[in-house]
């Protein structure tokens, strides 16, 4: 074949980076605060893939982690006016811990019961915001009164550089030799036992990991919006919304889940034109997308390479 | 001498029951470094339970597995492999996204959280066992690329990446061809020489003889015999529960059906391939309308691959024609509504649903009047349904669901009746129960019957003719009456 000679992945990588950091000097502040989110909703939908993608676990509630990291950075600041970093890495710590409680006994039962176990999670934390609505704000939602920075080209690269290093910490992981057991373990537990390898341990240690990230970027957000809701953070439509990024984007690549969400979110505004309509089409893209490409955009990529 | 080693492997009293079924039952065995063990038995003996007990897949319900002496009965398996036990599956898996060399780099890594890289150590001991098993020139493809027996090396390479003391293989040679299995029988014997302890375990004695030490035969979860392959081979019991005693037949003569000239099925040059393994290769045979025909063969021969393609379930080269007509482009509802009816080895029964309404799934078809005679011949056929009419169904006794199944294919109202090893796991007393119903059909009724089996003496006494299904080809055809002078040399 005659194909040109094909861009090294790096350099590819590294103008796109190039070029988001440079967004600022070009773009009005309203899309600027349209891709901070997208950035933060790329972390959740990486955090997803590796559970999905290579521990082959799904989990139907990342907002539960998301949320528990958010609500318990922002109730912190806003009862305790505890310092923002503080607030974060507590929120951080709270998501682990949530996740371990979640995953421990979840993580034994092994099949659909795992993902069922996560959907109710979810729903009781999103009970939970509601009746103790003195402390959480309940269904008004909770407003924090300290945030990250005022200006919004800082809180554009902030987000822009946490997506970047959460990405290259599980992109390096999910590559590494406790990704590859990860990936055994997720694809025949039976095997990868007979091998030596205790696919319990592996397991919970990519639910801690992805809860550290899902907390983390849960926490970031609400100091960056101002204000932490049920509808934004903990509802079930967007756990459903991360999940598709993650499919979209191409399971078992990270870097494809963050793609799949920078191009919902995307794409969801550039329709707003067309009102109600919006969801209907993107949703019909994504229909389309994973069942002519189920590898999604990035496996679309790596086809037309090869 | 190898009898004054120590074993490396003591099991003492091994049982494990699944519900009411006792599939190990009360196992003793010891397996010595240096030597080749064939654990052999017909399917649903035990002997994938007993293996997975060595392994700790599963946990036995009682006993002692001793491992150089330390109890490993209960533990998990991950620590039985760290303790030098190494199992090669069967069914292969291998990482699509990964090499061949990456593939068998994860057997050598260690099973820590915080190992980011794999060492340059790791890299060449991958390297050198891919020459051991012969991947050396494909250690850069992705597994699916590679033909069947080169996904078996890789099986076998990843499972003695840990170097293990006792290497466990469960059917070592199947879907292989003899060049191929004469390469893997000198890999087992390297094995041997350099002081392992290999248990093989498959369908029949045949396959192992050459390569084993000692053998051990297992039926229904307990040991019928243990010697060497000839002893084992010789042993009566042994021959009883592969080829049945005396066996009274009663075939009648081809000439005697009317359908000579077009026969209900005939299937012509039939071959099917699963991926790369053939599973049917250029098999002919036919059956006529009333006639009772048995294919007879171990499992994995091709068996249920032959009638599920006869169903219309898989796609497959050559011929399949009923009344002389192709069912190559029928879909399988038609062909069932054509009175095909299949009774699977699994039996796929609707295990939450009562034993009435499972029947009543196969009356969909039918007026109410021909149902409810229908389900009245049929409750005379097999009693025990009628008492058992309203009992879920997945709480029936392995030989009462069996019946079922078998009854609400016959609800169809079929014209050929396919049964596929319906004998599978059942005791003795249930066979003849089911002999019993089999010859009231062949008596009373204008059903033809087309039996898959591996038990001989079930097989035969109803048989008008026998067909021999050999890995996947077919080595013998005859009257069930020369069965015994001709094939059954052959088929231990």
């Amino acid at each position: 074949m005659s194909a040109p000679r094909r861009v090294p992945r790096y350099v590819l990588v590294g103008v796109m980076v190039v070029i988001a950091a440079l967004l600022p000097l070009g773009v009005s502040g309203y899309v600027l605060g349209l891709l901070t989110v997208a950035y933060y909703f790329g972390v959740f939908s990486m955090a997803w893939d590796l559970l999905f993608g290579f521990a082959n676990e799904v989990n139907f509630g990342p907002t539960f982690l998301i949320g528990v990291g958010a609500y318990t950075a922002g109730i912190l600041d806003n009862r305790y006016g505890l310092p923002i970093a503080v607030c974060v890495a507590l929120g951080t710590l709270a998501a682990v811990a949530g996740g371990l409680v979640l995953a421990l006994p979840a993580l034994r039962v092994s099949g659909p019961y795992f993902g069922l176990t996560t959907l109710v999670a979810v729903l009781l934390l999103q009970s939970l915001v509601v009746v103790l609505a003195g402390l959480t704000g309940g269904e008004i939602g909770l407003t924090v009164p300290d945030v990250i920075s005022i200006s919004g080209n800082t809180n554009y690269w902030i987000a822009l550089g946490f997506m970047l290093a959460s990405g290259s910490v599980l992109y390096v992981l999910s590559r590494s030799a406790a990704g590859l057991i990860l990936q055994a373990s997720g694809q025949d537990r039976i095997q990868a036992g007979a091998l030596g390898f205790n696919v319990v341990k592996h397991k919970l240690f990519a639910f801690v990991v992805s809860a550290l990230f899902s907390g983390l970027a849960g926490a970031l957000l609400v100091f960056y919006l101002g204000t932490a809701s049920v509808g934004t953070l903990i509802d079930i439509t967007v756990g459903v919304q991360i999940i598709i990024a993650a499919v979209l984007g191409g399971r078992r690549t990270i870097v494809g889940a963050a793609i799949g969400a920078i191009f919902l979110i995307g794409m969801t505004e550039a329709l707003r034109s067309t009102g109600e309509l919006a969801t209907f089409i993107v949703s019909a893209i994504t229909l389309l997308v994973v069942m002519l490409f189920p590898n999604g955009f990035m496996g679309m990529l790596s086809r037309s390479q090869r | 001498m190898s009898d004054v080693q120590q074993a490396v492997i003591e099991v003492r009293g091994l049982t494990k029951k699944f519900g009411g079924l006792v599939a190990v039952d009360r196992l003793d065995f010891s397996l010595r470094p240096a030597e080749i063990l064939g654990l052999i038995g017909p399917n649903g003996s035990g002997k994938s339970t007993a293996m997975k007990l060595v392994m700790g897949i599963e946990h036995p319900t009682a006993g002692s597995v001793r491992l150089d002496g330390v109890e490993t009965a209960g533990m998990p398996s991950h620590r039985i492999a760290r303790m030098g036990v190494g199992l090669v599956f069967q069914h292969s898996r291998p990482l699509e996204r990964q090499t061949v060399h990456e593939n068998i780099m994860l057997g050598l890594l260690p099973d820590s959280l915080f190992k980011l890289r794999i060492s340059k150590q790791i890299r060449e001991r991958a390297r050198d066992i891919a020459a051991q098993v012969g991947l050396t020139g494909v250690l850069d493809r992705r597994p699916s690329t590679l033909p069947f027996a080169d996904l078996r090396r890789l099986e076998l390479a990843k499972a003695i990446a840990r170097n293990p003391r006792v290497i466990l293989i469960d059917e070592p040679f199947a879907g292989l061809t003899m060049a191929e299995a004469a390469v893997f029988s000198d890999l087992f014997d390297g094995f041997r020489r350099d002081g392992k302890a290999v248990m093989l375990v498959d369908h029949n004695v045949k396959s192992v003889a050459a390569l084993v030490d000692r053998v051990i035969a297992l039926y229904l979860g307990e040991k019928i015999a243990e010697g060497t392959a000839a002893e084992v081979m010789a042993d009566e019991t042994v021959r009883r529960v592969y080829l049945g005693g005396s066996i009274e037949t009663a075939a009648r003569p081809e000439s005697s059906f009317a359908d000579r000239e077009t026969p209900l099925l005939a299937v012509q040059d039939l071959s099917v391939f699963y991926a790369k393994a053939q599973a049917l290769a250029k098999i002919s045979l036919h059956v006529h309308a009333r006639e009772f025909v048995s294919v007879v063969g171990i499992n994995g021969a091709g068996k249920t691959t032959l009638f599920n393609a006869i169903c219309g379930l898989l796609p497959y080269e050559g011929k399949i024609l009923w009344e002389g007509t192709p069912l190559a482009a029928v879909s399988p509802a038609r062909i069932v509504r054509k009175g095909v009816a299949q009774c699977t080895e699994t039996r796929d029964l609707f295990g939450e649903m009562s034993v009435r309404e499972n029947l009543d799934m196969g009356a969909q078809h039918q007026t109410k009047g021909a149902a409810a005679d229908r389900l009245a011949w049929l409750f005379d056929l097999f009693p025990i349904l009628k008492r058992r009419q309203r009992q879920q169904a997945a709480t029936l006794s392995g030989g009462e669901q069996q019946m079922l199944a078998i009854a609400r294919a016959l609800m169809t109202n079929p014209r050929l009746l396919i049964l596929d090893e319906p004998t599978l796991g059942l005791a003795p007393i249930v066979l003849e129960q089911l002999s019993k119903a089999l010859e009231t059909l062949r008596q009373t009724t204008q059903i033809t019957v087309l039996l898959g089996e591996q038990n001989v003496t079930f097989a035969l006494p109803h048989a008008d003719r026998v067909y021999v299904l050999d890995h996947a080809r077919i080595s013998w055809e005859g009257g069930p009456d020369r069965f015994a002078r001709e094939a059954e040399s052959g088929y231990l």
